[in-house]
């Protein structure tokens, strides 16, 4: 389980989050909307320690992420997957081995590494792409590939960064179905930043509305879709005013 | 104005204490030979081969002028010999560390800076933790480890090419001859002025590195930001090269 209480962070004079509170429940996927920079990201970057709260608590499993030294750090990092925005494929490295990285920190054989890294890679439909550089890939082959390089870890959570965002609408689609297939296929617990409501629709357990620092509301997606706050129902229907 | 100076040294002191820091935070992560160890060698490579044909170039051309220079200075006050004296302590000493140091300062050092700016605002490097590596593991200390090993390399065959290019000029030139030149070379020589260059370029190396990566790892902005810490790389190290040459005059000579 992750949970996040009464979280507050600023960057310089700007609060981002002011009393943030939520809980990811072991095996649902959690979907957290928002206007963009509003601190969605910010939430995920807590969540594996890449951000240290100004005050509150982030809780992965029992252990206090903010308080944990860096080896204690990387065994919780060990359990999540994270899908970046914009893939972060490493450049000087191929598609294989840009998914083999996180496995070479393990004590694996090679053999199992190999075997990983072609079963993430044929989960996301890119089987014999090993070879290629992430220059030449499409933006929905390098959110795929990125989904690849979590996927081989077999985490318990995986934390996805607006897997959707800048693709079209197909390919959103494809990609909505492999965060589905992946729960299904993993059975891991996940949270979902987006601000899209197709795909908060489709892979979604729950959905959160995050707005000016906290949670707005929490809900399962028929309770989002019939609320009744203003707020939450302008976003939903993307009205202007 | 004292205000402006105030400021100033107030920053400085501070970018010192952040340097400061990161290395302490670069000597943490030495024991975790594990990761860096296998990055080592192809840091090494594309530091070190792919230097040399920079230094090996101004190398050449400093070993022409100063050979010339010597003789011109020499002339009817000096032996002629003492040709390969200046050639020799000259480039072993302060000009084959010194100008293959700030050549590299501006090759590597801008480079691991682009490189590790554009990982930085790109995620890849957030993208590392994620995936449970430190990155002064895997990025700053292979860099490190091999710009200090690879420069008193780079330097060698800088200090090695200098003395050839002034021994050629001495012959063809100045109407030196072999055997004189080298009588030059051999005079004073001591092997204190090989170890003192080599040594002196291994700092230089581990400067430019641990320069380039705090700089490249500090990032912020876009492409910009990129062009930023590369121009601030080669500054930055071309500035502590010429301080440390300084000091390590003082203190080992």
């Amino acid at each position: 389980m992750i949970e996040l209480q009464d979280v507050h962070k600023a960057f310089g004079p700007k609060q981002v989050l002011t009393g943030f509170t939520l809980t990811v429940r072991d095996g649902e996927t959690l979907v957290l909307i928002g206007y963009s920079g509003t601190g969605k990201s910010v939430v995920l970057k807590h969540i594996v320690g890449l951000l240290h709260p100004d005050a509150g608590e982030v809780i992965v499993d029992g252990r206090m992420v903010p308080e944990l030294d860096r080896a204690e750090l990387n065994a919780v990092r060990r359990d999540i997957g994270y899908v970046f925005q914009f893939a972060a494929l490493f450049d000087s490295m191929t598609v294989a081995e840009n998914v083999a990285l996180g496995l070479r920190n393990r004590d694996l054989p090679e053999a199992e590494i190999v075997e990983r890294v072609q079963e993430a890679l044929a989960l996301v439909d890119l089987t014999g792409t090993d070879e290629r550089a992430p220059a030449e890939l499409s933006g929905g082959m390098r959110k795929r590939v990125g989904l690849a390089r979590a996927i081989a870890l077999r985490p318990r959570y995986m934390l996805y960064d607006e897997p959707t965002t800048g693709l079209d609408p197909v390919t959103a689609a494809v990609i909505d179905r492999l965060v589905v297939r992946t729960r299904e296929h993993l059975g891991v617990t996940g949270l979902v930043v987006t601000h899209d409501m197709r795909s908060a629709y489709t892979v979604g357990d729950r959905i959160a509305m995050l707005y000016e620092g906290r949670v707005r509301q929490v809900g399962t997606v028929e309770e989002i879709r019939e609320t009744d706050d203003p707020v939450v129902r302008q976003f939903i229907e993307g009205r202007p005013e | 104005m004292i205000t402006g100076i105030g400021r100033r040294a107030v920053a400085a002191v501070e970018a010192v204490g952040r340097l400061g820091h990161f290395v302490g935070d670069m000597t943490r992560a030495l024991p975790d030979v594990r990761t860096w160890g296998r990055l080592v060698a192809q840091q090494m490579r594309r530091i070190g081969v792919d230097s040399l044909p920079v230094a090996l170039f101004i190398a050449a051309f400093t070993g022409v002028v100063l050979a010339l220079q010597a003789s011109y200075t020499f002339t009817g006050a000096v032996p002629l010999y003492f040709v390969g004296t200046l050639v020799g302590k000259t480039m072993m000493l302060e000009l084959g560390p010194v100008l293959a140091g700030l050549a590299l300062a501006g090759r590597v050092g801008a480079s691991m800076a682009a490189e590790l700016g554009t990982m930085t605002i790109t995620e890849q490097v957030d993208a590392l933790e994620t995936l449970a590596y430190d990155p002064q593991s895997f990025l700053v200390v292979p860099r490190v480890v091999a710009a200090t090993a690879m420069f008193p390399v780079i330097v060698t065959f800088a200090v090695a090419t200098g003395i050839v290019t002034g021994w050629l000029t001495s012959l063809a030139l100045l109407e030196l001859s072999t055997a004189q030149f080298l009588k030059g070379l051999k005079i004073f020589y001591v092997f204190k002025d090989l170890w003192f260059g080599l040594f002196k370029s291994a700092t230089f190396g581990f400067t430019i590195a641990l320069v380039g990566c705090r700089v490249g790892l500090g990032t912020r902005g876009g492409a910009e930001g990129v062009g930023q810490s590369a121009m601030r790389a080669v500054v930055y190290s071309a500035v502590l090269i010429l301080m440390l040459d300084a000091f390590w005059a003082v203190v080992l000579l």
